[in-house]
């Protein structure tokens, strides 16, 4: 097998992340696409642990889980209170960024 | 006991010394068990702290002991005969010939296991034992012990009775854990649970918004230093590459040909969080405001235990300090240490004179001291100041617990001496009496106080190492100190009873005024029955329970009315007389003045010698050199009596208002009352000047730099527009492809609302940027 | 079995999952159901998580199941119903200008497919004789060397834990 099998496959699924974020308006769901962004780079990270022998890559993919569900946890908590205060969690209704 | 430990000196240091780690557990253990079952135990969880701080006090005495021991085997070079009456000796003997020489060096007992490893990098955990551990570790438990006994009764009935005990606990267990630690990690470990306590303790009453602000300016103001403690550590990594003490203070001690501007910034770094913690010059705001806590935890934490972890690092870590900064170096006159010091004595000095609240007068009162204790380090006298930190611990322990012990039954839970107090000493003989000696001791008056060996110790100290400034600054201090506690005593004891203090006809002075009082005590209970705390209804509960009922007590509104000024509980009592002890007798462990160098022979060995560090040996002792100090603190007490006196007593008197009448006092008045305008400082220019700047520029960066991109990109889109529409359309294809123009006018007006404050516009902007550069990164790379 | 018969079993594997997985990340990115979405991610997870196996990771692989499908999708399924998003569909996920995130991730996918191509060529991964990675090789390096990012992560789990009760708690 290659190498590039797997990262061609986490550039794949990082960019449909990517285009995730851009394109979706409702908050759960730029979370989710957030967490198809951290998969792939999971992916990438295991890939290079075989392919070196070490085990750091693993280490690594473990903190990355760890703080994935952080993330969430916090995301989905701002998304409620969002939602209360607004009642609705589309992105492109919160303009209060705009100077 | 001591038998087995004089045996096994040499093989093993000792059953005490090498299980010295198992104080800082027993709290910390007592902590869970109060989190987890306080609440279910017929004590509310008290019992557990008690019985965990009487088992560190056991222990860290026989730790002590054996230290004890161990210093005098060594001292006597292994003769066997003198060693069962090593300590019988020690205590009492005026050791001329052992102070001649120098005293002998004794290893720390050091106990470590391997707690984690980064790298190459080692973290180990454990205790590190030696004299000035010992003390430490002693004075903590000791204190902790006696406070916690004294909270049973103070905050009886408080809503969060057993978080408070849970609090007061696990303080005593970081405490603990700082002053055994074996490396800078676990220091660090126990400096930050301390914090913690102190943030959770001085919010203890959070539901009043000025608690809770306390709270936070202290946890804030002290977080400021904590970074020099971090900052502080890194470097000192970075130069000597291990975090053990030891070998730091060996490493630094024989400090001669290296990176020497590293150590100085390491020991400024280090020296920062001192500051912060205890209350040095300029960050000595807080712990005035910290006073908001309950009366046991100012007395425990922000007076006699935490706020002295600054000094103990400085005392700790002293060759990093003394080689780093200088100190004791031909032609240094001054250096950073004894500046920072010096100053927080004479300002905060200055400002007890002008407190009207009991509690802030012995907190800058604190302060004052803690910057003897730092000035004394900067001199080189570390004998002396560590030595104060001592007695200082029990004489302003003891002090602080009167403070309470009269609000809690004299003044009706107030702290204000000019609104509720006078005239007490009759009413609270035990209180008065253990405040009259605690304050002979803190005001340095030879003999009757501990205070008076350690401050002159420091005075002399600097006068003798050639820091003249220091010396003079250091006799000023003591005048002072004498002054604004004859102020505050006057205030307190004597004069007329005022405010809350004379709500009850007692005895037969104010019997005619009894019908008076009695309206008056009427009116002060619906005046205060909505205002007062929770626990004013415990206590009144509790003073009936104590039989006062004697006084005539009418019951108005179904409450009983406020209480005739007496003594406490028992509770209350026993730990003040226990301090109060002490605080005459804790001197005579290093009396210069008796030619006792006792304390100083079983600490010598912390100072850490090296060939780069001499650190010159306390100077001998004379009538002569104590004498410009001693005759300021008499004229001190004098001029304040007879001020205090004519100011707030019953007589008429010129001095009277002279602060309001006199144009300078009154200046003078407003500039102390006002903190020398430092919070002003703080809060209104600092702040206004840096954090507001700063959100202003991040607004700029954002308006200008931010949206101006994106809006620059939207105008030169439409100037290509139009460009193409001009010259390239018309100019050239003139008409044949019309529409592409027009197309481009409108991509340029299409990108203008890029600038739209949208979250997903924003983000494929980003996003795009960053895929364009990744492009042409390849592109040039390849 | 032969060695190259496991490495074409491995291709084989590695092909259906990779497919699978790609094809519901397309749907969990553009499914116009918010439902569907979540149980897509499902699926993106799980075939994750089969990749770790096939990885030689299995102690990762375990995690995942246990974090990401476990948890982490309950909470998104919590969100969705808290939120009351229209559990049926809902036309209305999208931005305006989605469209201009196609160009993007295209963008981003050439350069990325290029550099990989260009850098890593057809450097084998040799799965066969890789070892499996045990669980206690990797807790000696989390619990050692990496320890600092461990209480780092530790730490971040505590202030999120905080921060979303003070953020979702009802005042």
């Amino acid at each position: 097998m290659l190498v590039n099998q797997f990262l061609i496959l986490g550039a794949v699924l990082f960019c449909i992340g990517v285009y995730g974020v851009l394109a979706r308006k409702n908050a759960v769901m730029v979370l989710m696409s957030i967490e198809l962004i951290l998969n792939s780079v999971n992916i990438n990270l295991l890939a290079f642990d075989l392919m070196n022998g070490g085990l750091e890559g693993s280490v690594f993919a473990l903190y990355i889980i760890g703080i994935a569900a952080a993330e969430v946890g916090v995301g989905l908590a701002m998304v409620l209170l969002i939602y209360r205060n607004k009642k609705s969690i589309a992105l492109d209704e919160l303009s209060e960024m705009k100077g | 006991m001591f038998a087995e430990g004089t045996e096994a000196v040499h093989e093993s240091a000792g059953w005490f010394l090498e299980h010295a780690w198992l104080i800082p557990v027993i709290p910390a253990v007592a902590f869970f068990l109060i989190i987890f079952f306080g609440k279910r135990m017929p004590r509310g969880g008290s019992e557990f702290g008690i019985a965990s701080m009487l088992g560190a006090l056991v222990l860290a005495a026989g730790t002590a002991f054996q230290w004890i021991d161990r210093v005098n085997s060594a001292g006597h070079g292994g003769e066997e005969g003198e060693h069962a009456l090593g300590l019988v000796s020690g205590m009492g003997r005026a050791v001329a010939a052992a102070s001649e020489e120098a005293p002998p060096h004794v290893d720390a007992v050091s106990k470590v296991w391997s707690w984690f490893s980064v790298g190459n990098l080692d973290v180990s955990i454990g205790s590190y034992i030696d004299g000035l551990a010992v003390t430490l570790l002693l004075l903590v438990a000791f204190i902790s012990t006696l406070v916690q006994i004294y909270s049973t009764e103070y905050v009886r009935g408080d809503r969060r009775y057993t978080h408070f005990f849970a609090s007061l606990t696990l303080f005593s267990a970081g405490m603990l854990t700082m002053v055994l630690a074996p490396n800078m990690v676990q220091f660090i470990l126990g400096w930050e649970i301390m914090g913690l306590c102190s943030f959770m303790l001085i919010g203890h009453w959070w539901e009043e918004l000025p608690n809770a602000k306390a709270a936070l300016k202290a946890f804030f103001t002290v977080r400021v230093g904590d970074m020099g403690l971090l900052v502080g550590t890194g470097a000192l990594l970075m130069l000597f590459g291990t975090l053990e003490i030891g070998e730091i203070n060996n490493l630094a001690a024989n400090f001669e040909n290296g990176d020497k501007g590293m150590l100085m910034f390491a020991a400024i770094a280090l020296f920062i969080a001192c500051i912060g913690k205890s209350g040095q010059f300029p960050l000595h705001t807080w712990l005035p405001d910290a006073m908001a806590g309950p009366t046991p935890v100012s007395s425990l934490l922000h007076s006699s235990t935490m706020v002295v972890a600054g000094v103990f690092l400085v005392a700790r870590l002293y060759p990093v300090f003394h080689v780093g900064l200088d100190i004791n170096m031909l032609g240094q006159d001054v250096n950073l240490i004894a500046v920072i010091g010096g100053i927080t004595v004479l300002i905060a000095a200055g400002l007890a004179f002008v407190q009207d609240d009991i509690k802030k007068v012995l907190a800058y009162s604190t302060v004052s001291q803690l910057g003897y204790m730092m000035m004394g380090l900067g001199v080189g006298a570390w004998t002396g100041a560590v030595f104060h930190i001592f007695t200082h611990a029990f004489f302003k322990c003891a002090l602080f617990l009167c403070a309470g012990s009269i609000a809690h039954t004299g003044s009706h839970h107030s702290f204000d001496m000019k609104k509720d107090m006078g005239g007490l000493w009759r009413k609270m003989p035990v209180t008065f009496v253990v405040w009259i000696v605690s304050t002979a001791a803190l005001m340095g008056i030879p003999f009757i106080g501990s205070g008076f060996f350690s401050k002159d110790e420091i005075i002399d100290s600097a006068k003798y190492n050639d820091y003249k400034i220091f010396w003079i600054v250091g006799i000023i201090g003591a005048g002072l100190t004498a002054a604004y506690m004859t102020r505050a005593t006057y205030l307190t004891f004597f004069g007329k009873a005022r405010g809350g203090a004379a709500h009850f006809v007692h005895g037969d002075a104010h019997h005619d005024d009894e019908a008076h009082d009695e309206g008056h005590a009427v009116a002060f209970a619906q005046e205060h029955a909505d205002l007062d705390h929770e626990i004013d209804s415990h206590a009144h509960a509790a003073h009936d329970a104590h039989g006062h009922d004697d006084h005539h007590a009418p019951v108005h509104h179904g409450k009983p009315l406020p209480f005739a000024p007496t003594d406490s509980a028992w509770q209350i009592t026993v730990p003040l007389i226990i301090l109060g002890v002490l605080a005459v007798i804790a001197g005579y462990l290093n009396a210069p003045a008796l030619g006792i160098h006792w304390f100083e022979h079983m600490t010598h060995s912390s100072i850490g010698a090296g060939s780069a560090m001499v650190v010159p040996p306390p100077p001998k002792f004379t009538w002569a050199a104590a004498a410009p100090g001693l005759l300021l603190i008499a004229v001190g007490i004098g001029l304040s009596f007879f001020l205090s006196k004519a100011v707030f007593g019953d007589a008429k008197s010129p001095f009277k208002g002279l602060t309001q009448r006199v144009a300078p006092l009154r200046w003078g008045h407003k500039f102390l009352v006002n903190k020398y305008y430092l919070d002003h400082l703080y809060e209104n220019v600092i702040v206004r000047f840096v954090a507001y700047p700063l959100s202003k520029a991040a607004y700029w960066v954002n308006q200008h730099v931010l949206d101006g991109t994106v809006n620059q990109v939207g105008l030169a889109g439409k100037r290509t527009g139009q460009f193409v529409y001009k010259y390239i359309d018309q100019g050239l294809v003139d008409g044949v492809v019309n529409g592409s123009g027009t197309t481009a006018r409108g991509a340029g007006g299409q990108l203008q609302p890029v600038q739209s404050g949208k979250v997903g516009m924003y983000g494929t902007l980003l996003f795009g940027a960053a895929a364009v550069a990744a492009l042409i990164l390849v592109l040039v790379n390849s | 079995m032969l060695a190259s018969d496991i490495v074409v079993a491995q291709n084989v594997a590695f092909g259906i999952i990779a497919a699978v997985m790609v094809l519901f990340a397309l749907r969990v990115v553009s499914s116009s159901n918010v439902v569907h979405a979540a149980l897509s991610l499902v699926m993106v997870m799980a075939g994750a998580a089969a990749l770790y196996i096939l990885l030689a990771a299995e102690f990762v692989a375990v995690t995942q199941v246990l974090v990401y499908i476990g948890a982490v999708m309950v909470l998104f399924l919590f969100g969705v119903m808290l939120t009351r998003a229209k559990l049926g569909r809902d036309a209305d996920l999208n931005n305006k200008n989605w469209a201009a995130g196609i160009p993007v991730a295209l963008l981003l996918l050439g350069v990325m497919v290029y550099v990989l191509i260009d850098g890593l060529g057809d450097d084998k991964l040799d799965v066969t004789s890789g070892t499996a990675a045990s669980t206690a090789a990797i807790s000696d390096l989390i619990f050692s060397p990496y320890i600092l990012p461990f209480w780092a992560l530790s730490f971040v789990l505590l202030a999120a834990v905080i921060g979303a009760i003070v953020l979702a708690r009802k005042d």
